[in-house]
């Protein structure tokens, strides 16, 4: 076994013992692709900061104890579930307890035709080989141990698939809710959203705590876009303090294909999102925002990975954090370039607004061209509040606590304001209001 | 309403300001004019409460309070206003949840209940009207991508809002065309009152065609060194600085 092993042995023991149990077992496809990423896990192991790519961000809060799976059954209490739910947001919604798809909860009525949303592990007991054919597409090289981790127990989680030149009138709801199982326990959830070509639908996807404990959500959401979709793509994570966050989505892009992805953090001990989208034909379009709260002692990752496979494409990033406390963020975003992708139109663009001496964030774009006639951009920024504006509206009678509040949140909301659901926008920011309170954005010393 | 005595302010250790004196009674319109970098601005900084100036003598006294020792936001509750030389931007900031918060605060300040949205929208469309702005405007972030005579437009109207009992306008009237000129002036006009006062900083005679004076000071060598009424503006714009800046020392020892 290699050094990474080491900190696997108790998956690794446990995904023996649960594989029987897992959805279309025996399917030969399905148990080899879960087989195979067990064998990465062992090989890769969980990531520490020797890894490039965990440079900045250190698992071992993560490793130093091994969580427990957790299976099917464990009570989702409903009253939780509409506590967290969106004020006026009228959506179709998937709950999931511990990554496990909860129907009682869900809201999937009178759903239009050309639109199937269902939990994964019933559409794999159904139809094995079709779902298990699309498992993995999206996901190209397997990044990380995590992911790989995701792959060995892929079970349940959310299954959406648009049929050609559907679109969905209202939004899809997955909210995925860590705890129910009680402390130290790990869920794996995984989705599939699978849209044909010249469909449009928008899907938010949302990480709850059920109490402030240590918890862990490792999950994987795979985008499969064909020609001429748009899919907008909500991710929001709402982690305990003591909650740790694995995320992943990996989206391949058909030609003319659309994908708006936001990813708000608004809390968690840990919280790492790898955003990994391929632009497979001419004329994709991909934005990426990004908005990271980093208060107390959080630590908040954003790793990025575009890749422009085709000429004609255009990506877009754009992040922001506000870090406060001990808060530490680190943000990567990569761009590669392909051979003959041609005219290939980027810009990155990440910004820091550090609210403490103690706050820290690492910032690191990488760029990979291999074509020529490309345009690409990218920028970083690190900064404190503006103290000439600080006083312009001291000088108007708000004080300078109130001034900062209002600068920052004016800084966090550049993001939020690109969110085109009214009841999802207003929802988070007046969580980003409420986390930054007037506490939060103290000086930490003056 | 404003007594100044002997000020001296000094910034990263030079002199700015070296006893100033000025008093400004209720109802009263002072011009302040000198050339550039006679410490105009810095004299209606400190009278705001900017950080980064040194006050190192004298006093400063508002309605018989000691300014100096109160925080900038106290002071624009108890009535402070200045209009920035160059007023900031603030991207993301709406103008009218600046309004509101700043209203509010003074309101609270005073003991008085906040304004409903009906009586503060009523407020504002007053406002506007005197300024001549239009409503989409209030939905803009501060300042942003603002011209520079917008800029000095959104600070009068701001006052106006504010309704001060002393309004420093620090080079309101630069950058601005002539009929923005007559409308800025129209609004500084309009809050003219027996127990308000106005300190008009400017750099030129023009703004004083509109809004008179009662009072003129030429500032050079870090105090006030010629007072004199509205036609001392007029003299200085035939003039020129040049004689307070060739000689500062012979024209206050005359
Ligand atoms: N914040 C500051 N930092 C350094 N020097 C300053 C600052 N503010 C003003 N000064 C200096 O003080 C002097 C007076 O400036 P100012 O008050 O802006 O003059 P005015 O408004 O009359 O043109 C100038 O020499 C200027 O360079
Ligand atoms: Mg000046």
């Amino acid at each position: 076994m290699s050094q990474g092993a080491a900190n696997v042995a108790a998956y690794v023991a446990a995904q023996r013992e649960q594989a029987p149990a897992l959805p279309a077992f025996g399917t030969p496809s399905l148990d080899a692709s879960r087989a195979q990423a067990l064998e990465s896990l062992c090989q890769l192991g969980l990531p520490s900061q020797r890894d490039e790519d965990w440079k900045y961000t250190s698992t071992r809060a993560i490793t130093r104890a091994a969580f427990t799976p957790a299976v099917a059954g464990a009570p989702c209490p409903g009253e939780f579930v509409s506590q967290t739910t969106i004020d006026g947001l009228d959506a179709w919604r998937l709950v999931f307890a511990d990554g496990f798809w909860q129907p009682e909860l869900s809201l999937l009525d009178d759903l239009p035709k050309g639109v199937q949303i269902s939990g994964l592990g019933q559409s794999l007991g159904s139809e094995p080989q079709r779902i298990a054919a699309l498992l993995g597409s999206a996901l190209g090289q397997t990044p990380h141990g995590f992911i790989a981790m995701n792959s060995a127990f892929i079970g349940d989680g959310a299954l959406i698939e648009i049929a050609p030149d559907t679109r969905v009138d209202k939004p899809i709801e997955l909210l995925f809710i860590s705890g129910c199982s009680g402390e130290g326990f790990l869920s794996l959830p995984r989705n599939l959203v699978v849209m044909g070509a010249g469909s449009q639908a928008t899907v938010i996807e949302r990480h709850v705590s059920l109490a402030d404990e240590r918890l862990l959500s490792n999950s994987v959401s795979e985008l499969i876009l064909a020609d001429n979709a748009s899919l907008n793509y909500q991710g929001v994570q709402q982690v305990a303090p003591r909650g740790f966050h694995v995320g992943g989505m990996f989206a391949r892009l058909g030609r003319s294909a659309r994908l708006q992805a936001t990813t708000v953090t608004m809390s968690g001990a840990l919280v790492r999102n790898d955003a990994l989208v391929n632009l497979d034909d001419e004329g994709g379009f991909a934005s990426l925002d990004g908005l990271y709260l980093a208060f107390g002692r959080s630590h908040v990752d954003n790793h990025t990975h575009i890749t422009h496979n085709a000429p004609h494409c255009v990506s877009r990033e754009h992040y922001k954090g506000v870090l406060g406390d001990r808060g530490h963020a680190v943000f990567h975003g990569r761009i590669v370039v392909q051979p003959g992708a041609q005219k290939t139109d980027s810009v990155q663009n990440n910004q820091n607004l550090l609210l403490s001496a103690d706050a820290e964030i690492d910032t690191k774009p990488q760029l990979e061209i291999y074509a020529d006639d490309v345009k690409c951009a990218h920028g970083a920024t690190v900064g404190q509040l503006d103290e000439t504006a600080v006083f312009y509206l001291m000088s108007r009678g708000i004080d300078r606590q109130a001034a900062r509040r209002m600068l920052t949140q004016a800084f966090a909301a550049d993001v939020l304001n690109r969110i085109e659901l009214p009841a999802l926008r207003s929802y988070l920011e007046a969580q980003a209001v409420q986390r930054l309170s007037p506490e939060q954005v103290r000086e930490s010393e003056s | 309403m404003l007594k100044i005595s002997k000020l001296t302010v000094t910034v990263d250790g030079k002199t700015i300001l070296n006893g100033l004196d000025l008093e400004v009674g209720p109802g009263e319109v002072h011009a302040i004019m000198g050339p550039n970098g006679s410490g105009k601005s810095t004299l209606a900084n400190v009278i705001a409460g900017r950080e980064g100036y040194q006050v190192t003598g004298g006093s400063v006294s508002f309605l018989g309070q000691d300014l100096l020792s109160l925080a900038p936001e106290k002071r624009a509750r108890e009535g402070v206003f200045l209009a920035f030389q160059y007023p900031v931007e603030i991207p993301g900031v709406a103008n009218v949840y600046l309004l509101k918060e700043a209203v509010n605060a003074t309101r609270q300040h005073r003991g008085e209940e906040k304004l409903d949205a009906m009586d503060f929208l009523k407020l504002v469309r007053e406002k506007l009207k005197l300024l001549q702005m239009k409503e989409e405007f209030l939905y803009r972030s501060v300042n942003e991508g603002f011209s520079g005579g917008e800029k000095k437009r959104n600070e009068i109207f701001q006052m106006a809002m504010l309704e001060p009992r002393l309004a420093v306008l620090d080079e309101t009237d630069s950058g601005l065309d002539i009929d923005a000129l007559k409308v800025v002036a129209g609004g500084v006009n309009a809050l003219r009152s027996p127990d308000r006062s106005v300190i008009l900083v400017t750099h030129y005679q023009r703004l004083l065609d509109y809004i008179v004076p009662d009072r003129v000071h030429v500032l050079a060598g870090g105090r006030i060194v010629r007072s004199g009424d509205k036609r001392l503006a007029l003299e200085l714009e035939a003039q020129g600085y040049g004689w307070v800046e060739s000689d500062p020392s012979a024209v206050s020892a005359a």
